[in-house]
């Protein structure tokens, strides 16, 4: 089960630009070893840690690659 | 306001960037770490907030936002570098009701966009400004901007920017806050998550007064250039804080929002039947010929005339536009120059047709007049099947390669001569056009001429009738 809050990261539209990882007050955010689709080590969520500042949502510059759901988020039952 | 339970992408981008050419259509073009896509983010979130999207048009300067149409949704124009400012004059007074944006860099707003913005602040335009100041030029790869601070190295100012050569970084913020007209102007930062909240209160504050049509609203957004500055995207950050700040201090520097009021301006008189009878329009095409049988695929034309600039190119388009007019056809005529004067290449785009036109550039034209190789062989390809290719014979040796095309060599250079003046070349190119379409009758041309060469002597009319008779039985004896 998904703990909230929690940032979910769409590795494919990410730079890698770490800026993410470094504005993260929790440390919870790392850049990957792997490539993604167009070549960048992309940023990850280690699991847990996420306090749902949305630091991270307001420091990346890619539109759509960081989503952050908060604590009081209601994901939609699964039908 | 709903308080959020997710922070996701802002309804204000568009969810794929269909406009946006290449395969990659979810994500920007921007360089890693960009400050540009934290401001875009800041404002396409306060335009879903604040209910804006719809009523938003965004003016996309030049600079690397100049694509910023790629990702917003909402109007937009994209403008000549500088002019961002006066173009959003003209939309915002077109269109009262609407939110305008004004979205600049350092080299547009501050350099050669320096007087508009000025202008455009001292009128107190009900626009929203925001001014990326990341002290470089980003685009054309890390020059000095007015903004480069003293000792910043650039392509430009490779020792460093000398306060005395290259003058005093410009507070362009402080500018524009000594004017009395501007009503809320603030410097901000995004280098850090503090700061970056700081901006995203800024940029709401300034849309919301656009969008009660307070006046001029003016965000100094401090940002990066990580690939300008060739730095880490993290360490550029830093450079904003520890450089940047103590030369552009962060702070509002004007805000009435409270007690200004709304902007109403005196609306223009625009009636429509006093345009169309000034312009003489009122009686609707006027037709001087009739025309005669045509044959099916030269009754809508999409023209291509290309060749060395000084082989009257554009001339042979402006008559066949005109003299179709006389037809009672819409017509268009598009010119394009390449950056020489004289000899290099030139083309121009002409359509003829029944119907209204549409795009003014013939992409895919169903006829190219080709005066020299280099434009055969660019213009040829471009044709649709079936459609034609006039050629210059004269000079050009080669032949065309398709086959699936109809193919008209003209020795136009060489009929000109032989009437003893090459300048009459297009006249000759009209001459064939006239005999290959069966569009024109050669005698309608000839009775045209007076009007087209109106104030010229009477031997200049007479050697251009020849001209077009000289094209115009080259073809019909030829084909």
């Amino acid at each position: 089960m998904t703990i909230y809050p929690c940032p979910e990261i769409n590795s494919d539209e990410c730079k890698g630009c770490g800026l993410c990882v470094a504005a993260c007050p929790k440390k919870v955010l790392v850049i990957s070893e792997k490539l993604n689709s167009k070549g960048y080590h992309y940023c990850a969520y280690v699991g847990e840690g996420c306090i749902g500042c949305g630091n991270c949502f307001y420091n990346c510059p890619e539109p759509g690659a960081v989503t952050v759901y908060l604590k009081d988020f209601q994901p939609r039952k699964e039908a | 306001m709903e308080k959020k339970t997710v922070l996701r992408k802002p309804k204000g981008f568009l969810d794929v960037y269909k406009h946006k050419p290449g395969a990659e259509k979810d994500r920007t073009h921007y360089c890693p770490g960009c400050g540009h896509g934290i401001l875009h983010k800041l404002i396409a979130e306060a335009m879903e907030d604040l209910e804006i999207i719809d009523s938003t048009i965004l003016i996309s300067p030049v600079g690397c936002s100049v694509f910023a149409y790629y990702y917003f949704d909402g109007g937009h124009f994209q403008v000549a570098h500088g002019r961002a400012p006066a173009v959003a004059t003209a939309v915002s007074r077109a269109n009262p009701d609407k939110v305008v944006i004004s979205y600049q860099g350092d080299g547009d707003l501050a350099a050669i966009g320096a007087n508009n913005i000025l202008q455009a602040a001292n009128r107190g335009e009900n626009i929203a400004v925001f001014f990326v100041n990341n002290a470089i030029y980003g685009m054309t790869g890390g020059q000095m901007a007015p903004t480069t601070l003293e000792g910043q190295k650039t392509t430009t100012t490779p020792y460093g920017r000398n306060l005395h050569t290259d003058g005093y970084p410009i507070r362009m913020a402080e500018i524009i806050a000594q004017l009395d007209a501007p009503v809320f102007v603030t410097r901000v930062s995004l280098h850090n998550p503090a700061n970056i909240r700081k901006t995203r209160a800024a940029v709401r504050q300034a849309l919301q007064n656009a969008k009660e049509h307070k006046g001029f609203q003016f965000v100094e957004v401090l940002s990066t250039c990580p690939s300008g500055w060739k730095q880490d995207p993290v360490d550029s950050m830093k450079w904003v804080e520890e450089h940047m700040i103590p030369v552009f201090p962060l702070g509002v520097l004007r805000d009435s929002s409270a007690e200004a009021s709304v902007i109403t301006r005196a609306e223009p008189i625009v009636d429509p039947a006093r345009v169309i009878e000034k312009l003489g329009l009122a009686k609707g095409p006027s037709v001087t010929f009739s025309r005669g049988e045509i044959a099916p695929e030269y009754s809508k034309m999409s023209i291509r005339v290309a060749g060395f600039g000084g082989q009257g190119i554009m001339s042979t388009g402006q008559i066949l536009a005109q003299v179709a007019m006389e037809y009672g056809y819409n017509v268009s005529w598009l010119p394009s120059y390449g950056p020489e004067m004289r000899g290099g290449t030139a083309n121009c785009s002409v359509n003829i047709q029944d119907e209204t036109i549409g795009g003014a550039e013939a992409v895919n034209p169903n006829m190219v007049i080709a005066m020299n190789r280099p434009s055969m062989e660019k213009f040829e390809k471009a044709l649709i099947p079936g459609g034609s290719l006039v050629y210059n014979s004269t000079l050009i040796e080669v032949k065309p390669v398709r086959s699936d095309i109809r193919i008209f060599a003209v020795p136009v250079t060489g009929l000109a001569d032989e009437l003893g003046d090459t300048r009459v070349q297009s006249m000759v190119s009209v001459g064939a056009y006239a005999a290959v379409t069966g569009m024109f009758k050669s005698e309608d041309i000839v009775g045209l001429l007076p009007q087209v060469f109106k104030g010229r002597k009477q031997e200049i009319i007479d050697l251009n009738a020849r001209a077009v008779r000289a094209g115009y039985d080259f073809v019909k004896n030829s084909f």
